[in-house]
């Protein structure tokens, strides 16, 4: 893992009409290593990591200001087109969202939208080396015209992987990956994790404190809007410094 | 202790507030057991003597039954930050105290043996180590009740007193002993009973060690009040 | 010992009343349910009794002479001459070469009437122009017998009700079962009912003019109504900016299938007829009519379809990248295209089955010829329907009601059609 910075984001608000659902987050991520965002329900976590690819703007209303610099480029700056942004910075949903349409289309969609390869041999080859990446190759090769929507949910969520690395972000955002899979495929995803994070810088949003503990090399806890507490994992699992970071992962009503 | 009733899940308070309730009793039961073996040390009460040796199964049991909490909690609760260290600090306290049963055990069985010696002056010297002694442990038990770290790092400071006053009982010791042959096996014994009352202090010690390690997530050796001590490498090579 | 509160007599008797209450339910489900069935099951039983033997029809076999007199002479022979011959005493001479002792001109006609006129005649017409080297041979005509014949042939008249109040006399009772004796009757599948154009004799009657007619209205509509409801639904759901003329406009779409359908009518002949100038009981204007009608029931099926498709599908397709137009053709219209297609074939089904807009742009003519292209005179099935629903004679109400079958074999093709599209669509998922 190396120090440098990926994100360094400072004074984030994010305002859903008259609401608003982030007061100003300062953080910085590094360009390795998985970042775990954890914090009660509403506490604003899934709307920053949204922050981090513009897809709070497909939601009308949505209003952002402050500043993500991404490799020192403001994201939000109104000549970067969030089309190409979302090119490089991936994400993976709650729940596997594979198109309905076969493993390899599902995998070949970003790579073709993006016009990433001429032929289609190429096209094959990297389906195939975003499918070993994302560790489903084994298990789909010899079907990849099956639909993706009759794979397992565990195998779903690395195809939905799998189409996300399959156009070479830098970034990959996963919105609780994980809440919607049994402990076996939770497990598998986890090792997927660990190996990915040492090529992409990887956010995650999760609600389960075991898994951002066992996952994330950096913890952040939201609290209504707020980001209370920003450290490595390890100190956050044994020694928060914050009372309501204590509260909150010793299971406490605070 | 502190917070421990505002878990949402209430069995996981419960499940807290009653290994606490052992290790209390735990520790109770084996400062019994002291201020009995001192007791009966004291009074040469052979009988007093035999109950406090019998009790020492009582003690193991308990922290057997510490144990298998522990385990039961951690596998069932999931326990991380204070609620895993208070966890892990059960268990090293528990080790302790039962271990300082032993060593009261072990005073009670000095205390039978001695009491087919002549009685030696010396003896009241080591009954006033083994006052010192016991206040040692219950300010430590005390300390675990209130999960105090200043008042872990007072009673982890004093324990050097009890290493003073061992050193010269030794000394004086071997003085008898060389003046007078006879008296080398009641001295033996009373060697005994006070090298016993000295690793009881010490367990005391790790008990306050556990109870720092606790509260503040870091070595009591750490605290910033003792750099000054730290400095000095005299200090740092008996510990 | 402590009895549980839920194991005594009172929840024991609560739990009684609640099955009791459900009971009731289910009761009242099961009756709405079978009045239901009954209700439908009376319709088409009185449909079928009333309509199904309209499907056959009776037929007469006579011998013609085709006597050369009754046409042009042979150098004046061109289709027009040979469409205008005396088919009539050749039709005639036929039907009294069978009866050779009637002699009286009214027992005459009162034979005559025993076949269809039209019928004959222009049976006889069709085979000489096709082939006129048959002029002044004998030849065999199957011919359709008039309405009354085949009603009484088929029970429907009542040979036991007095002379007086039937419409065929005993004498022709005779001749008929004469007739019969010598085989020259036959029953045969009604196959001008198909294919032949609306008629003023019920057994020459057919409903390929209207059926024509309406195939080409629901095409226009379809072709009008489709691309205009799924792109404005795309549009209004997708890329309209959300704001009070979005929500203003989709009040009035959804009004507007509220809209009693004659309104939509009367808008065809004020706007298509009288402003464009199109003529009247045309198709063109019947399926643009019809196709304002569909409208916004294909817009309200396809949004429900576009919004039953799972928003992650457009945040899949986003987050990698796609476009929001690319997001919404790609992943989303696909998904909701089953939807969208069973919602604009039962709108299809709701054109076919329209009858009101189209009596407004005079789409009720007595049309005798198939339309052939989108602007001739057409009429439309249930508007056929309608018409021959006001003919008293026994002969249509038979007709009417088998019209009305094939209409109702129509629509349940097309929403079976609509049921196996969307589960086939469907399963792909």
């Amino acid at each position: 893992m190396t120090d440098k910075i990926k994100f360094k984001c400072r004074n984030v608000r994010v305002q859903y009409g008259d609401l608003e659902a982030l007061h100003g987050i300062d953080i910085d991520i590094a360009d390795r290593g998985v970042t775990a965002f954890i914090g009660p329900s509403g506490c604003g976590k899934s709307t920053f990591l949204r922050a981090f690819n513009r897809m709070n703007e497909t939601i009308g209303g949505a209003k952002f200001s402050g500043q993500i610099l991404m490799d020192g480029e403001d994201i939000y700056d109104p000549s970067l087109d969030p089309v190409l942004l979302r090119a490089r910075v991936g994400m993976v949903f709650q729940k596997p969202n594979p198109f309905p349409k076969s493993i390899y289309d599902n995998v070949a969609y970003g790579p073709r939208i993006h016009g990433l390869t001429e032929t289609q041999a190429e096209l094959d080859s990297l389906v195939e080396k975003s499918l070993r990446r994302a560790g489903l190759w084994e298990e789909v090769k010899d079907r990849l015209t099956e639909q993706g929507t009759d794979l397992s949910g565990g195998q779903q969520q690395r195809l939905v992987i799998a189409r996300a690395i399959a156009i070479s972000p830098e970034v990959i955002l996963m919105d609780e990956p994980a809440s919607a899979l049994d402990p076996i495929a939770t497990a598998r995803l986890e090792a997927l994790i660990e190996e990915l994070k040492t090529r992409y810088c990887i956010i995650i949003v999760t609600h389960s404190m075991a898994q951002a503990a066992r996952v994330s090399d950096k913890t952040a806890f939201f609290y209504e809007g707020d980001l209370i507490e920003y450290d490595d994992t390890e100190k956050i699992f044994t020694n928060p410094d914050n009372q309501r970071t204590q509260d909150y992962i010793t299971g406490r009503t605070g | 202790m502190r917070d421990q009733s505002t878990h949402i899940v209430s069995g996981y308070d419960n499940d807290l507030k009653s290994l606490t309730h052992a290790l209390t009793e735990l520790g109770t039961l084996v400062s019994e057991m002291v201020d009995g073996a001192m007791r009966a040390f004291k009074k040469r009460d052979s009988v007093l003597a035999e109950k406090i040796i019998a009790r020492d199964s009582d003690a193991n049991k308990r922290q057997h039954k510490i144990d298998e909490d522990v385990q039961r909690i951690i596998a069932l609760r999931n326990p991380v930050a204070q609620d895993l260290r208070r966890i892990i600090g059960a268990t090293r306290i528990a080790a302790d105290l039962e271990r300082v049963g032993d060593l009261a055990e072990g005073i009670a069985k000095r205390a039978l043996l001695l009491n087919e010696e002549p009685r030696i002056d010396m003896s009241k010297s080591v009954y006033r180590m083994g006052k010192q002694v016991r206040k040692q442990l219950s300010g430590a038990l005390d300390t675990l009740l209130k999960e105090d770290a200043i008042s872990a790092l007072h009673y982890w400071q004093a324990d050097s007193d009890i290493d003073d006053l061992y050193n010269s009982i030794f000394r004086e010791l071997v003085t008898v002993m060389m003046g007078d042959p006879r008296t080398i096996p009641a001295c033996a014994e009373l060697l005994f009973v006070a090298k016993n009352l000295e690793r009881i202090g010490d367990h005391a010690t790790n008990i306050c060690e556990a109870i720092y390690f606790t509260a503040k997530a870091d070595q009591l050796i750490n605290d910033p009040s003792l750099a000054p001590m730290m400095q000095d490498p005299g200090v740092r090579k008996t510990l | 010992m402590n009895v549980s509160q839920h194991m005594s007599d009172k929840a024991r008797k609560h739990l009684k009343s609640r099955y009791a209450k459900e009971r009731r339910f289910r009761f009242y489900g099961l009756s709405a349910v079978l009045f239901a069935i009954a209700s439908l099951g009376w319709l088409l039983l009185s449909l079928f009794a009333t309509g199904l033997t309209a499907f056959q029809e009776h037929y007469v076999t006579l011998e013609a002479e085709m006597t050369v007199s009754a046409f042009a002479p042979p150098d004046q022979r061109s289709v027009e001459t040979l469409r205008i011959a005396d088919y009539k005493s050749i039709v005639e001479n036929a039907i009294e070469a069978k009866f050779p002792d009637v002699r009286t001109a009214g027992e005459k006609d009162l034979l005559f009437a025993l076949i269809s006129e039209s019928g004959a005649t222009d049976h006889l017409r069709k085979r000489v122009v096709r082939n006129p080297d048959i002029i002044g041979s004998k030849i065999v005509m199957t011919v359709p017998t008039s309405d009354q014949v085949d009603q009484l042939l088929k029970g429907h008249i009542d040979r036991n009700v007095p002379e007086a109040r039937r419409q065929i006399s005993d004498q022709q009772i005779l001749w008929l079962d004469d007739l019969r004796a010598r085989g020259a009757i036959k029953k045969k599948f009604n196959s001008i009912l198909f294919f032949n154009p609306d008629s003023r004799d019920p057994e020459l009657a057919g409903i390929a003019s209207a059926a024509v007619g309406s195939v080409m209205i629901v095409i226009i509509a379809f072709i009008l109504a489709l691309p205009i409801g799924v792109g404005a639904a795309i549009y209004l759901d997708e890329f309209a900016p959300r704001n009070r003329l979005r929500d203003w406009v989709e009040i009035n779409i959804n009004n507007l299938a509220a809209v009693p359908s004659i309104i939509f009518g009367l808008l065809g002949l004020a706007v298509f007829i009288n402003i464009f100038g199109f003529q009247r009981s045309i198709p063109l204007v019947g399926g643009m009519v019809l196709a304002l009608r569909a409208f916004p029931t294909i817009v309200i099926a396809t949004r429900a379809a576009l919004r039953s498709v799972s928003p992650a599908m457009v945040d899949g397709a986003l987050s990698l990248g796609a476009s929001h137009v690319q997001a919404v053709f790609q992943q989303k219209v696909p998904q909701a295209m089953p939807g969208i297609l069973t919602g604009s074939i039962v709108s299809m089904a709701l054109v076919l089955g329209e009858t009101a807009p189209l009596l407004m742009i005079g789409m009720v003519a007595f049309v005798t010829e198939i339309p052939t292209t989108v602007t001739d005179p057409a009429t439309a099935l249930p508007v056929q329907i309608f018409l021959w629903s006001e003919s008293p004679e026994r002969a249509w109400s038979e007709r009417t009601a088998a019209a009305i079958l094939i209409l109702l074999a129509i629509l349940m093709t097309m929403n079976a059609l609509a049921i196996w599209l969307r589960s086939r669509l469907g399963k792909r998922r």
